[in-house]
């Protein structure tokens, strides 16, 4: 099996490396890339452990293969934070004590943040479907949807504010976009 | 910002956590490490005639192939038991033996026979395939209630009928006699279902040679270097504890399954010594189904007697115990005296006697798993109480609160070797009685019924017994500017350990929390440590920080009383300094940590430096305890079940962190409500194999399985540790089974059904629903 080249762009940054045409995406992101954010829980898509957004889009890395990346962009834990600020929903978690052993963590805020972008305004029923494509051994998901659903107020809050500041602004998101098991459809 | 001892302070652990720089085992990745991948048994019994690796050893990037031979020939040692209870009859356990790699029969499937060492984990794996296995296999018995049936396949000459153990806890005789006087025997025939551990993550580990310094280190997802260590380098090593380095990282997840000594742990050794490069092994999911311990797994006949006025008068178990296929390390010990220790709940029960026979079969080892053995105890307890309140025509409270051992009766001997220290029973099942509206339940009932709906009620109490273990120590330093470290022998698997320890320290010393680090999880650093297990944690490893925090105090008010020429006496410390009493003569604490490293400034005899230790060891267990109230609802034409509420009211001593232990009740409930309504792990009867092998096959609870879970408090301290905390780990996973399974049968108690063994899935429902109306159908003309 000869390897394959791939350009993409990972958080934003420009990426190449070489892959096997057998390694997933998560097998690249963690042993060619150095970046171990993501984890593997199952390696079949049922856990959600693995998640990253593929051109937006949430997947998991597990059913993704390394060498179909190219061209795309894919967003993982690593890149959520900026810096030394933590995205909102990284915030709520740490202020919840939204997590116990950590290892879904990262699979768990992607998949947040990606229901967030969708519907600032989620339903406890719409958080706890769209979340169930993400197993956790710890923590009952009670604190995760708890914070989830905290994030999404702020965010309301803050939008409300920006958008009385700018009439101009444009609203959040349509709630409609966010339907039960339209996730994990790599 | 400083927290106080009892405060939801924010867990220092999670900063790394949420963005993805936690450091897991399979995080770890070294220069020049192989990749391990174990051939496992395909079969649940068979001989192995021989094994053929030549072709795979030629395979592209395969550096080894190992068998027990290699093993064998290195004086590698078996895998040991740890806990060894004797028989009724005085007799040894027999504890056969567990090669790291079959020896010539394998007894379950996924019984690891061979090791292949490659470049990559993939090369290691097609490798594997190449391997000819010559098996001969043999039938199997794998199923609990039939172990020991006279025609069952025997696992092992030594252990006739499959009994492991023959074990009896308890006064049969006066047990028998109590039963002669009863009013009434309520009886019942339960399973408690056997469940796969399953931590998110999967078990890896890191194995290294260091030819020069001739020692062996060990990265390995445990529940205590320590406890890792000690095993593996005296009995399957062989070698000075010293000589076995064991680093644990962050864990994903342990949940009792991670303290055990696995195959995979010796053969990344094993061969990393071999080859003089470090070697790497990740299971991946459908390992874990086949290698890690699993839990539960009991058939069991029980009968409570009571007098006319519904006291309890008497109870007797006989328990057959699945034990799986070999003994796990503590194996022995869950279904014996650590699951009948609590049989008394929080009941007055005069005589009670239990027969416990763990039994072979051809399935994957049990072992501790989140609770290991009082779930099981406290459900077989419940389930009666539940069934007796229906009988009796009581309200379920009713029949528990007339039973429940009074205040004034502590400390209170149990038929079962244990004495309870204080509890206050009566109270938290009230206080459960009025937050779950007990009385306007058959209100709610009703409008269910309108809306086509059956709606059940349950109702538990449960009683756990935690952190009776150790010794444990707590090694504290403080550098020159004043900042801490604490080197802990605990491990955290997720419960926020190093936030308490941290919050601890600072609330005491008075300093900011950011000052302070904790240390775990490496032998090297850790002089002892019994890691995690039984929710020793607080009671005896946040023990043994406060008693180094004490002991930091005295060394500090010795400095200080030197540096203001006062007598020790005369020294206190308050708000982080130390000040001559009555005076406003003060040091600070950094000053004094500054004193600490100028032997000009120390008292004579004064060592140099800030390192004291603390240890402690607790007189006896603490006795957590509580009422759980759920309501579900189902939905008859499809038995589909929801559960709409579940309120708590648990009494856990001292909660030294609420944040965190709201965080543990909620996980146990998850877990026990998944083996009440989800979890299920089925071997077919005449293959042996694991049919429930994926997370497809095997239905984990998810989110949209749970409610808001509504936690409520009392605290009756124990005096067993100075905290005066009683652990928490296990109550939701005690609690959750018997609660949901009384909701359920609650439920549905209009149509006459009275039974139904865990998990009760929506087909499971569904079919029992379906029976009881074709029966009713029958009943009418």
């Amino acid at each position: 099996m000869s390897a394959v080249h791939v350009s993409t762009k990972i958080n934003g940054d420009d990426v190449e490396f070489v892959c096997r045409p057998d390694e997933s995406l998560l097998d690249v992101l963690r042993d060619r890339l150095g970046m171990t954010g993501s984890k593997e829980g199952c390696g079949t898509g049922d856990c959600g452990s693995c998640s990253v957004t593929l051109d937006g889009r949430l997947v998991c890395s597990c059913l993704v293969m390394g060498a179909e990346v190219g061209g795309h962009e894919i967003g993982t834990i690593e890149g959520m934070a900026q810096g030394d600020k933590l995205h909102p929903l990284q915030q709520k978690f740490l202020e919840g004590a939204a997590l116990q052993c950590g290892i879904c963590t990262p699979g768990f805020l992607i998949a947040a943040r990606a229901l967030l972008e969708r519907n600032m305004d989620p339903t406890e029923t719409e958080v706890r479907y769209w979340l169930a494509g993400n197993l956790c051994r710890c923590t009952g998901y009670d604190k995760i949807v708890r914070a989830v659903m905290d994030t999404a107020k702020d965010m309301r809050k803050a939008a409300a504010k920006s958008s009385a500041k700018k009439p101009a602004a444009k609203k959040s998101p349509a709630k409609k976009t966010a339907k039960k098991g339209a996730r994990h459809a790599a | 910002m400083q927290f106080a001892i009892g405060q939801p302070m924010p867990r220092t652990e999670d900063p790394r956590l949420v963005t993805g720089r936690g450091r897991f085992t399979d995080d770890v990745v070294l220069p020049g490490q192989l990749y391990g991948h174990v051939l496992r048994s395909p079969y649940a019994h068979a001989d192995v005639a021989g094994i053929d690796a030549d072709e795979a050893r030629r395979a592209p990037g395969v550096v080894a192939v190992y068998t027990v031979e290699d093993l064998d020939r290195a004086g590698i040692g078996d895998l040991p038991v740890l806990v060894r209870p004797k028989n009724r009859d005085g007799s040894d356990l027999f504890c056969p033996p567990r090669p790291v790699l079959a020896r010539g029969r394998v007894r379950h499937v996924g019984e690891p026979v061979a090791f292949v060492v490659a470049q990559s984990h993939m090369a290691a794996r097609d490798a594997a395939e190449l391997i000819a296995v010559d098996y001969e296999p043999l039938d199997a018995i794998v199923e609990t209630a039939r172990a020991r049936d006279g025609n069952a396949v025997q696992l092992w000459p030594q252990a006739p009928g499959n009994v492991a153990l023959d074990w009896s806890i308890g006064d049969e005789a006066g047990t028998a006699a109590a039963f002669e006087k009863a009013d009434a025997v309520v009886e019942i025939a339960l399973v408690n279902n056997r469940v796969v551990v399953a931590p998110m993550e999967p078990r890896a580990a890191l194995g290294i040679w260091d030819g020069i310094d001739r020692r062996y280190t060990l990265h390995a997802c445990s529940q205590g270097a320590h406890k890792m260590q000690k095993p593996l380098a005296e009995h399957v090593l062989k070698v000075a504890h010293g000589d076995l380095r064991v680093v644990t990282g962050d864990v994903g997840g342990a949940f009792g399954m991670k303290n055990f000594l696995f195959h995979e742990y010796v053969l990344v050794l094993f061969a990393a010594r071999q080859l003089g490069r470090p070697v790497k092994w990740t299971g991946d999911r459908s390992e874990a189904f086949v290698s890690d311990t699993q839990g539960r797994d009991h058939v069991t006949r029980a009968a409570m007697a009571f007098d006319a006025q519904r006291r309890i008068l008497g109870l007797r178990l006989d328990v057959t115990a699945n034990i799986g296929a070999y003994l796990s390390q503590f194996a022995p010990f869950v279904p014996t005296s650590a699951s009948t220790g609590v049989l008394s709940v929080v009941y007055d029960i005069p005589q009670i006697f239990a027969h416990v026979r763990p039994v072979y079969t051809n399935t994957v080892p049990t072992d501790a798993y989140r609770g290991a053995g009082r779930p099981e105890s406290n459900y077989v307890v419940e389930r009666l109480m539940a069934r007796a309140a229906r009988i009796f025509g009581l309200q379920r409270d009713e029949l528990r609160r007339r039973n429940a051992i009074a205040p004034e009766q502590f400390p209170y001997q149990t038929q079962v070797g244990f004495i309870y220290d204080c509890g206050e029973f009566a109270r938290h099942i009230a206080m459960a009685r009025e937050l779950a509206d007990l009385d306007g339940f058959e209100v709610r009932r009703a409008e269910a019924m309108g809306r086509g709906r059956l709606r059940g009620q349950g109702f538990t109490c449960y009683v756990d017994r935690c952190g009776g273990g150790g010794p444990d120590m707590a090694d504290l330093r403080i550098d020159a500017m004043g900042n801490v470290t604490l080197f802990v022998g605990t491990q955290t698997n997720g419960q926020g350990h190093e936030t308490t320890y941290v919050q601890l320290v600072s609330a005491r010393l008075g300093i900011d929390p950011g000052k302070v680090r904790v240390v775990q999880g490496d032998t090297d650093v850790i002089a002892f440590g019994s890691g995690n297990g039984g929710s020793n944690f607080a009671a005896v490893g946040a023990s043994a920080g406060n008693v180094a925090v004490d002991r930091a105090i005295e060394k500090g008010r010795r400095i200080a009383a030197n540096l203001l020429e006062a007598a020790d006496v005369d020294i206190a410390f308050e708000n982080g300094s130390f000040e001559i009493v009555g005076t406003d003569r003060r040091v600070s604490h950094a000053e004094v940590a500054r004193a600490a490293y100028d032997p000009a400034k120390l008292p004579r005899g004064e060592d140099v430096g800030f390192q004291v230790i603390g240890t402690f060891k607790p007189q006896g267990p603490g006795f957590p305890n509580g009422s759980h109230v759920c309501e579900v609802e189902i939905d008859p034409e499809t038995g589909v079940l929801e559960l709409l509420r579940y309120v708590t009211v648990d009494d856990f001593g001292n909660v030294l962190n609420p944040l965190l232990v709201d965080g543990q009740i909620h996980g146990g409930i998850g877990q026990g409500l998944g083996q009440a309504i989800a979890e299920e792990t089925v071997y077919d009867p005449e293959s042996g194999q694991l049919l429930t092998g994926s997370f497809m096959d095997y239905r984990l609870p998810r989110a949209g399985d749970l409610p808001m879970i509504e936690t409520h408090r009392i605290a009756v301290p124990t005096a067993r540790n100075p905290l005066g905390v009683k652990g928490n780990g296990e109550c939701g996973a005690i609690a959750a089974p018997p609660v949901v399974m009384d909701a359920i049968l609650d439920a549905l108690s209009p149509l006459g059904i009275e039974h139904l063994d865990m998990p009760a899935t929506p087909m499971k429902i569904w079919r029992a629903i379906r029976d009881a109306r074709d029966a009713q159908e029958r009943m009418q003309p």
